[in-house]
Formats: structure tokens, sequence, C-alpha cells
């Protein structure tokens, strides 16, 4: 297990590598660098800028340049925000957004899960169609329509919830419920589908002639069956909705990470998109290499290669 | 002897988008205490639907249980509550599949799926669970059964999986054992195997067992007596010896026909029925077996055939039985079987008349 693991991080390493050296050139492919703007800078103040932060370099010093300060954690100084580092952006973004992403993904497993289960269960009767009729919308409905809707019905018309701004815990769940509702409908078609698919197996009919009781069979025997493919899933899910939604934290209002990374870009914030490409990369390949380690445990046939035999 | 289940009159229907197959039409049979009943038939002949309607595990709906009686000590099965019926599944009735590769769950480790059995229906604790699985594990001969029982499905070959069914089935020593084609996914020398441990336990625990197959040369190994079905119903039933050396459908006669036999030369092809069984969403009038029938007559197309008994356990339901059909021969594979038996009556008697 621990030599499993040990491979995958030398992997991981390898695709940040991968991915640090095609962010780099890419970006710089683009046209355009993050002094060109509206109005043209005095030649003396760009030459003196580039300098400055070193661009003026030739592109191979700048790369390895990078690289090693990338090893030692330091993402350089934002190139927009003045006086920032990126390591700033990142460590006063993250935590807000790794909250907001841990609620919305508890509420996106929690329910989707739910609804799932109860539509299988009673499969081609009412509460299968309800389920999937908020499913389908739950999918079609775009985020930031979820999200004007909450915060018009919930805050504004009932006033039960604050409309944005990120102060308490109140605070945090319209924002969450509204990232949440993508992920809680596809899941919940994930769970149905496959818990439908567990149900029809030969080992369910061998439950119910044990004599279990419905409940029995399905808390037993069908749901950890049922959830791989959930499992599967979850890995980019997690990956994607921790690291923020750009969308949602503009509507409410929430100095999370998503922003930093959509402005970054068209700002040609070099150290700042690198930054948190990076940053994202490393969470994502995170949250891969945990789903793995959790599919072994939930599946006995799936072995981890480089586990020995028979343990 | 005592009757352990009687079946009366039993029929069971299928509600599909093409309409509703009558899977099941009008089966009656019995099984005494102890003995083995090996239900016969191609496959879409209704056995599997008999036999899980039993345990009440045909999915209802579709299924519809439309009349019958299913008499397991004395007590209706048919009209017992699902909770009712939980206390006798895997209790009384136990169950064992056609395939061992898929009827355990793949995700629990077999010990517990054999405990899980103990602790529903003998109130035992999880140790005490424990220590019988392993003692089940032994008695279906599953090698160092105190390593295995911690082991997942996965890790069993084909024929050890079936052991582990049969032990999950006769955990709480059901009554009733019944076996819809254990050995039918097994290679041949695993199927003797598992037919000699059935037969072994059968003896200690004195179970009675269904057990459905068509494959004729289990049943001459396994059943006291043998009921064979085409399209829902009981065409014949009776001894071994009755079905095997005295056989009296034709249908039956195709059944022994096409089964290999160690004198046939290689020259010879093997006898098949023609045709395949008819579609149960429309049953044909007359006899079902009738368009398959080489001794067809014209009566068969017209009316079903009455019952007829030729011993105290032999039954057929063919018109060729009548006292006014003419006499027909067997196929050449079947007459070289046949013996006098002196348990048959001088005569058939019709026991129950055509519909």
């Amino acid at each position: 297990m621990l030599r499993y693991i040990g491979r995958r991080l030398l992997y991981m390493l390898l695709s940040l590598f991968l991915i640090i050296t095609a962010t780099f050139f890419l970006m710089r492919a683009a046209p355009g660098g993050p002094f060109s703007g509206e109005k043209k800078l005095p030649p003396e103040i760009e030459k003196n800028l580039n300098e400055f932060y070193g661009l003026d370099r030739p592109w191979y010093e700048q790369y390895f340049d990078y690289l090693t300060s990338i090893a030692q954690w330091d993402f350089g100084p934002s190139f927009k925000y003045k006086g920032q580092t990126v390591n700033d952006l990142i460590n006063s973004g993250f935590p807000v957004s790794f909250f907001l992403g841990m609620e919305a993904l508890l509420i996106a497993v929690g329910m989707g899960v739910l609804l799932g289960i109860i539509a299988a269960l009673n499969h081609n009767k009412w509460q299968d169609y309800a389920a999937m009729i908020f499913a389908v919308l739950g999918i079609s409905v775009p985020s930031f329509i979820m999200a004007s809707l909450l915060q018009y019905v919930l805050a504004i018309k009932l006033g039960v919830f604050p409309v944005a701004r990120w102060e308490s815990f109140m605070h945090t769940i319209l924002p969450a419920i509204a990232l949440a509702t993508g992920p809680t409908a596809f899941i919940a078609r994930l769970t149905r589908s496959s818990m439908l698919e567990v149900l029809s197996n030969d080992y369910i009919r061998t439950a119910k002639a044990k004599g279990l009781s419905r409940m029995q069979i399905t808390v037993r025997h069908a749901i950890r069956n049922a959830l791989l493919p959930v499992v599967s899933y979850l890995g980019p899910l997690s990956a994607g909705v921790i690291t923020g939604s750009f969308v949602i934290e503009k509507i409410f209002g929430i100095p999370g990470l998503g922003s930093h990374f959509v402005l970054s870009i068209s700002n040609r914030d070099y150290t700042v998109i690198m930054g948190v490409t990076v940053f994202y990369s490393i969470i994502l390949l995170a949250a891969i290499l945990l789903v793995d380690i959790a599919y072994g445990l939930i599946d006995p046939r799936i072995k981890l290669a480089g586990g020995k035999k028979g343990e | 002897m005592e009757k352990l289940l009687e079946v009366k009159n039993l029929e069971v229907s299928f509600q599909t988008y093409g309409g509703e197959v009558q899977a099941v039409r009008g089966v009656s049979f019995h099984v005494n205490k102890g003995e083995t009943l090996a239900i016969v038939g191609e496959s879409g002949s209704g056995k599997s639907v008999t036999s899980q309607t039993i345990m009440r595990l045909i999915p209802m709906p579709p299924g519809k249980i439309k009349n019958g009686q299913i008499l397991f000590n004395g007590e209706d099965l048919v009209k017992k509550t699902d909770k009712e019926m939980e206390q006798i599944r895997g209790k009384d009735i136990g169950m064992i599949f056609q395939d061992p590769m898929t009827s355990l769950n793949p995700t629990m480790k077999v010990g517990k799926q054999i405990m899980e059995v103990l602790i529903k229906h003998q109130n035992m604790s999880p140790a005490q669970a424990k220590e019988r699985a392993i003692e089940l594990l032994k008695l279906v001969g599953i090698p160092m059964p105190e390593k295995r029982v911690n082991q997942y499905p996965h890790e069993f070959s084909g024929g050890m999986r079936q052991r582990a069914m049969i032990a999950v089935a006769l955990a709480s020593n059901p009554k009733l054992l019944i076996a819809d084609e254990p050995t039918t996914a097994l290679d041949v020398t695993i199927q003797a195997q598992i037919l000699e441990l059935m037969k072994d336990l059968q003896k200690k625990m004195g179970t009675s067992i269904i057990f459905i197959t068509h494959d004729l040369g289990v049943v001459a190994n396994m059943a006291d007596r043998v009921a064979v079905m085409y399209a829902g119903k009981i065409v014949e039933m009776g001894t071994v010896d009755e079905i095997f050396y005295d056989p009296r459908h034709p249908y039956t006669w195709g059944l022994l026909a096409s089964m290999p036999s160690l004198d046939s030369d290689d020259k010879k092809e093997l006898a098949a029925i023609p045709g395949s069984p008819p579609d149960l969403t429309n049953p044909p009038k007359g006899d079902a077996f009738a368009p398959r029938n080489p001794y067809a007559m014209r009566i068969d197309f017209e009316q079903e055939p009455p019952l007829f008994k030729i011993s105290d356990t032999h039954y057929a339901a063919t018109w060729l039985l009548h006292p006014d059909a003419p006499k027909v021969e067997p196929p050449e594979a079947v007459k070289k079987r046949l013996r006098k038996l002196s348990s048959n009556y001088d005569k058939p008697i019709i026991v129950k008349e055509s519909e």
C-alpha cells in the first residue's frame, strides 16, 4: 500500500512537471503581456518593469528560474496586484473556496445519493419521476440562474438567508446550494442507474432468498456496490468544487480563489495564472489519488498495484 | 409418506409490453419429506418460475400469481405477506442458484454472507455465527475454512463458490432446498462433486430437495421422482424408474431420445426435438407440444389432453393414452430402455378431464 502511494506520488510529480511546462509555454505563446493595456506605457517604464520582473531574460532562463522557485513553493509576485505575492492570493482565497467547496460537496453527495437510491427503489413510481425531473432541471439550469433564484426567493422575498458576502455560516448556505445543484443532480442520476443495475444482480436475489428485508438488502448488499461509479466521479468533482466556482463567487461576492483564476487570464498576470494552475493541478491529482485509494477499500476485487498478493 | 410441499393448480403470468406471458399454467405437484423431486424441461418451460414462485422471489409486478395454492407444512405461501415470507425464506426454504459466479455479493466476505442467515434466523451473536459459518464451510468441503471465511468471493473458484452457496442455503437447516440448475455453470468433474455433496448433506440433514435441471443424466443420479414440464405445464410425472423405463408422453420420449448414451456410435446423429417451445403470450389451443410432436393427432390441435394415471405415482397428459388412440411405437432409443413395471395399472385411468 505504501509502495503504491509512493509510486503514485512520483507519477503525480511527473504530471505536475508536464502541466507546468505546458502552461508556461502556452501562456507565453499567447500575444500580449501583463503590461500591454489600452493605454500604451512609455517604453522606458515598460523596459524597467520587464527588467524588474525578469521578463527581458531569455525564455529558458525564465523557465528554469520558475521551476526552481516552484520547487520551493514560491509562486512569485503578482504583476497586477502590487505588493502581493501569488502565495498571498492563494493563502487568502483558498480557505474560503475550500470551505464553500466542501459544503457543496457534502450537499451534493448526501442529497444526490439519497435521491438516486429513493428513485431506484421506487423504479417507475412517482418518487422516481419526481427525483428524475429534479435531476434534469438541476443539470440543465445553469448555476448563475440557480444562484439568482435562491437569492431572490430565500434572501430577498423570505429573508431567511443573507443575500451575499462572506461573513458567517449563514452566508455560506446559499452559495453552497447553488454550487451543489448541478453535481447533486448528476450524482442522483448516476446513483439511480447504478443502483438499478445492482438491484437486478443475482446476489440481490440471493440476499432476498436468505429472508433479508428490503432495508437490509439495500443497505448491506446494494448501496456499497452501487456507489462505485459515484466514487470515481467524486475525484474530478471535488477538485472542481473545492477550487471554487468563478460564477458563484462573483454573484455572492465571495473572496475565493475562483475569481483570481479567471481574472488573471485576461490580465495576463503570468505568475498568478501559473501559480493558480499549478495549485489546482495539485488538488486535482490529490483528489484522484484519494479516489483510487477509496476505490480499493470499497471493492476488494481491485488490488492496488504494488500491494503484495494475499494482503 | 408425509407431504412437505404441495403445489396446487399454480398459475403465474408476467405482464410485459407484448402482453401477458402465461409462464406457468396450472401446475400441481408435491414433495415428500426427505425426497428429491427433479423438475426437467427446456428453457422457457416454466421450471425456474415455478421454483421461484414457491419462494415468492418473482418480482411482482410484473409477475402475478393468478391462481393456485402453495401449501408448505399446511400453510398457503401464496397468502403470506412479504414480512411473513422473510421468516420462511432462508429459514425453512433455502435456495441455490444457477450461476455461482454472480450469486454471491462480490464486496462482502463469504463468511459474512453465511453469517447473515444465522444472525437473522437463528438469533446467533456475530461470534457464534462466525464459528458456525466455519463449521458450515467445513461441512461443504472447503479446505482451510478458518482462512476462507474471511475471503471474498473472487478468491474462490466456481465450484468453491457453489459450495459456499450451498452453505448459505443450508445454514439454518431448511426443510426444503430448491436447487435451480446448480451445476449448469460448472464443468463436469466439479458437477459430480457438487451433486455428491448435495446427496450427502441431504442424507445427513433430511432435507427435501427440488432439483431443477435440463440435464437428464443429473436427474437419474439425484432424483426420487421427476416432473417433466413443457410450456408451463407438467406433462408427465413419476418416479425415476417410471420416467426412464416407462415414459408415456411423447415429449419425454423426445428428451430421452436426445440424451447421448455410451452405446450410441458416432455415425448416428443425436436426435433432437424439432422446432422451439411455443410463445406463452398466446398459448396454442389443444396440446402445446402438438406442433413439434411427430405423434400428434388431430385432437391434439383442438383439445387439451386429459391427465392419465398409469400407476399410483405415474401421471401423463397425452391423448396417446386414451383408449381410442392408435397404438404408437416410441423412438428407437426409448424403446431400447422400456421395461415392464409391475406397479402399473392394467389400463391408464383418466383423473382429470380435459377442459
